[in-house]
């Protein structure tokens, strides 16, 4: 059923630039661009610019998630850590990560470098906020039933922190796919030789419009797949969730 | 019979906004190896944090709890909250088996035998692999039950178990208890707001007045066992003593309306105090 609607769109789309509705030079129709879509995929720079995205999205997405969830976990148990770390996060969490892309710049190069640490710190922030909200979340009899049994601290970690936070960690998985992608097109528009978001700069740059909007539909596929990947590893790990069918 | 829990002169008081909240005070009780102690009291005398503090949960302020502690293969006790508290992430099965995980007395095929034993005497044997969300109500309440029972604890604490279910399944559930109780006799403290339930399952039954919290009386549930709700209430033995609670309590409980009455009229002068100066 979910496609339905996309199709819809993507047909009277058509119909109207076929129907002389809208500025095909701008607004190609979808066929023009799946027709462009199919050329390019037998291309080799189509496949060097696609392995050249995903390598700096996954590098640059664990270089941030896995610090993150270490921090966002320290946090939720710690009061310490809670009381060092929450107000440097409250404080540099709302700066906006591409603000900071020129500093990221300045300081990394304008080498691949620089394209993991702007995704990094994207999804290390979000990924510590939503850890962090997971474990504070976690009701508190659950801790009770395993303190009145006289439950070891590395018990209650594993046993119920972080069975608890799971849920909050894949939210953040989740959110932090999008922030991801989102930040690694910006990246790739200033300072890059390879990657999708460098070929849609490129593109706008000859007026070469249909190519354009093939390294949007491969974004949009890119992010529906990852969405998809977490849902994917949340039915796998969280098989005890209700889940709306 | 020894005494299993020495209360001597417990206090137990709070901070809160503007002042010391004294939740307990100077409450001294003693419970004897395997007696079924029952505690009723209006709501805040202060008797889940006595059963908190009895769970290692809470401390005191003042005075001194003493548990005496048997076995040391044995945990000392193990908690039945009135909120929903079997872990969602675990199976029936691993909700039961929790206790003996976590207390490192997993005796391997022994122990899976005691987990069976008690998951088919709560009726969830069928539904081991389930998780909690597909559980009802009652069944995770049994679970809980279940998981305290699989502990063997040398004290079971339970605080208004059944208080958040249908009256069908408070009954059945009751039954249950007491059945499982005589089968594996130990000492239990169990606090409700239910006089029939107190007097179906206590060897005792202990009345609490109000903030501060003390203990008021105690009364002797003299039935043989097993006992059923329906064959008591047909005694009259029953109905003096529910009658009997029921009269200690009532003074408690408008004493407690009372106070709180007052307490809202005190913060309604002074409201209003506040708005005529300005």
């Amino acid at each position: 059923m979910w496609i339905v609607s996309p199709l819809a769109l993507l047909l009277l789309w058509e119909a109207c630039a076929r129907l002389g509705f809208i500025e095909v030079r701008f607004f190609p129709a979808p066929s023009t661009i799946f027709a462009k879509l199919w050329e390019l995929i037998g291309t080799a720079g189509f496949w060097i610019d696609v392995g050249t995205s995903l390598r700096r999205m996954f590098i640059g997405f664990f270089m941030g998630a896995i610090p993150g969830l270490i921090v966002g976990l320290a946090m939720g148990l710690f009061r310490p850590v809670r009381e060092i770390c929450q107000p440097l996060v409250a404080a540099l969490y709302p700066l906006p990560k591409i603000a900071i892309l020129p500093l990221i710049l300045l300081i990394f190069g304008i080498g691949e470098l620089s394209k993991y640490v702007i995704v990094a710190i994207g999804v290390f922030f979000l990924m510590t906020i939503n850890t962090f909200a997971g474990v504070a979340n976690i009701p508190a009899i659950y801790f009770d039933v395993a303190r009145n049994l006289r439950a070891s601290r590395w018990h209650i970690y594993l046993t119920v922190a972080l069975p608890g936070a799971l849920p909050g960690i894949f939210t953040g998985l989740r959110v932090c796919m999008g922030v991801a992608l989102l930040l690694l097109v910006a990246a790739e528009f200033v300072g890059a030789e390879e990657g999708i978001g460098y070929r849609i700069w490129w593109a706008w740059s000859v007026f070469w419009v249909t190519n354009m909007y093939v390294g949007f539909a491969v974004i949009a596929l890119l992010g529906f797949l990852s969405a998809y990947f977490v849902d994917w590893l949340e039915r796998r790990f969280l098989p005890w969730q209700r889940r709306q069918t | 019979m020894p005494d299993k829990i020495v209360i001597r002169e417990v206090g137990r008081t709070f901070d809160v906004k503007g002042g010391v909240f004294a939740a307990l005070d100077r409450v001294s009780l003693d419970v004897q190896d395997k007696e079924f102690l029952c505690i009723v009291g209006p709501s805040g005398c202060g008797k889940s944090t006595l059963l908190r503090m009895l769970g290692g949960l809470e401390h005191p302020t003042s005075g001194i709890l003493t548990i005496h502690h048997g076995e040391a293969d044995r945990p000392l006790t193990a908690m039945i909250f009135q909120e929903e508290s079997v872990f969602p992430w675990l199976t029936v099965e691993k909700n039961a088996a929790y206790g003996l995980k976590v207390t490192g007395t997993w005796r391997g095929p022994e122990s899976v035998e005691r987990v069976d034993y008690f998951l088919e005497k709560t009726g969830l044997a069928r539904f081991r692999t389930f998780y909690p969300y597909q559980l009802s109500g009652g069944m995770k309440q049994r679970l809980s039950v279940a998981r305290a029972f699989v502990t063997n604890p040398e004290i079971l604490l339970m605080d208004e178990p059944f208080a958040a279910l249908d009256e069908q399944n408070k009954l059945l559930l009751q039954q249950e208890l007491g059945k499982l109780w005589e089968e594996n006799r130990g000492t239990v403290v169990f606090i409700t707001h239910s006089l029939d339930e107190a007097v179906l399952l206590g060897d005792r039954v202990l009345v609490m007045s109000s903030a501060p919290g003390r203990i008021k009386q105690s009364i002797p549930i003299p039935f043989e066992r097993p006992r059923t709700l329906m064959s008591l209430r047909r005694t009259p033995e029953f109905n003096r003593i529910t009658q009997e609670l029921w009269d200690l309590l009532r003074d408690e409980v408008e004493r407690a309306r009372a106070e709180e009455s007052g307490r809202v009229a005190a913060t309604a002068t002074v409201t209003i105090n506040a708005e005529s100066a300005g």
